[in-house]
């Protein structure tokens, strides 16, 4: 009788000092930004490791979602008659709801799981606690760069897969099945808001990239400094950073277009 | 070197971004549309605005000559107040009139100017003082149902 409800106290306890850790890490992250300034070639590097490699795949996803959009989109307003519309379909779903989110989603997978184990074996190789032992502090040389590299790369790739996405759908729509090309344009002109709809999309893939990144680092930096620990870190991060992302996308989403 | 190739990288990288997102505000988007070119307002009230957002196209004979700036609702005349706002460059007489249209049968709603023949043009801060409601297909329905059924009480007689 009692041993379900100390297990929920137990984890309610244990969530709320969670919380707590993971507030005082990014906090102390944040304080040591400042520092980074002087040494931007360290976030030039995770950039490069981040965003670059990513490229690949989040290219051929965008191009990909982008066809099944043109074809779905057709066969859905085919039956009403407005296949003109499909260019207006294609591109509100890309930039306000697709491309940040399943971006997000590929980063987590791509790039979230690599900053998990790199910074995980580092801690179970004992080198933060090496550099700690230099007075370096491993929260500004190691965590810091990956942190803002993520912030940054994320709402170029967001930005990319969307172009790439509309331009499959064009391919789609209007080359393979043969939509007008003038009103598939014309009508994604007239419907698609560079404020209310691009650039919220755009706010959305940075808060993204926060979450994300963060997930990842932090589940590095706490993984039990083990093999098996970091496995099991590295799962989680896949498993958090996509559910936050789902949240978090509702959350905006219901905030901003209302 | 390698230094060099790699901040190369980053940089292509980083322009690629910036110009998807260019991509997708001029051609996707309405950036295109959005004019910077000064506008001058004009107030117009509606009995019935439909469907009319704020945005909105005003055109006369077809070409946009401005937006819609903002709608609200008059608490003294229980009408619509709707706020144009003009490109500078166009003007419009006094005498002229505002109707709100459709675009195709189901499409959006955009307001549209007819010129008069007033020699004097509409400043800042004008009314234009005759308009003509959205239709709205209910009332419309109603009416032509309405008239059938007189029809057919007269044929009774």
């Amino acid at each position: 009788m009692m041993g379900p409800i100390s297990a929920l106290g137990r984890w309610v306890r244990e969530s709320v000092t969670n919380a707590g850790f993971a507030t005082r890490t990014f906090l102390a992250l944040l304080a040591t930004t400042p520092g980074l300034l002087r040494r931007p070639r360290l976030v030039t590097d995770q950039v490069h490791f981040i965003g670059n490699y990513s490229l690949v795949i989040i290219g051929v996803s965008g191009l990909f979602v982008g066809f099944v959009l043109g074809l779905q989109g057709y066969y859905t307003l085919n039956r009403y008659g407005s296949e003109e519309a499909l260019g207006l379909l294609v591109a509100l779903s890309l930039t306000r709801e697709l491309g940040p989110v399943v971006t997000a989603l590929l980063f987590a997978g791509r790039a979230g799981t690599s900053l998990t184990a790199e910074i995980g074996l580092m801690k179970a190789g004992e080198q933060l606690a090496a550099m700690e032992m230099m007075a370096v502090n491993p929260l500004q040389r190691v965590v810091a760069p990956r942190f803002w590299a993520g912030v940054i790369a994320m709402p170029l790739l967001a930005a990319i897969f969307s172009a790439v996405g509309v331009v499959g759908g064009y391919i789609v729509g209007v080359l393979m099945i043969g939509v007008d090309e003038g009103a598939f344009w014309s009508q994604m002109q007239a419907g698609v808001d560079v404020w209310k709809d691009i650039a919220n999309g755009v706010i959305k893939s940075v808060v993204f990239g926060f979450a994300v990144t963060f997930t990842a680092l932090f589940q590095g930096y706490e993984a039990q400094p083990t093999p098996e620990g970091v496995a099991r870190a590295t799962t989680r991060t896949v498993v958090i950073a996509s559910l936050t992302v789902l949240w978090l996308d509702f959350l905006l989403t219901a905030l901003m277009f209302d | 070197m390698q230094r060099k190739s790699l901040d190369l990288w980053v940089g292509l990288f980083v322009l690629l971004g910036a110009a998807a997102l260019f991509f997708l505000a001029m051609k996707a988007g309405n950036m295109s549309a959005l004019s910077f070119e000064k506008t001058y307002p004009v107030v117009t009230k509606f009995d019935n605005i439909g469907g009319l957002k704020p945005r909105a196209p005003v055109k006369s004979a077809g070409v946009v000559v401005g937006r819609v700036g903002d709608i609200r609702f008059d608490d003294k005349s229980y009408q619509a107040v709707v706020t144009l706002e003009i490109e500078s460059s166009y003007k419009f007489p006094k005498d002229t009139s505002a109707k709100i249209l459709t675009s195709g049968l189901l499409g959006e709603q955009y307001i549209g100017l007819e010129a008069g023949g007033d020699t004097n043009n509409l400043v800042a801060g004008d009314r234009i003082k005759m308009t003509q409601s959205a239709v709205v297909l209910e009332s419309l329905i109603s009416q032509f149902l309405y008239s059938k059924a007189a029809e057919g009480k007269e044929s009774e007689k």
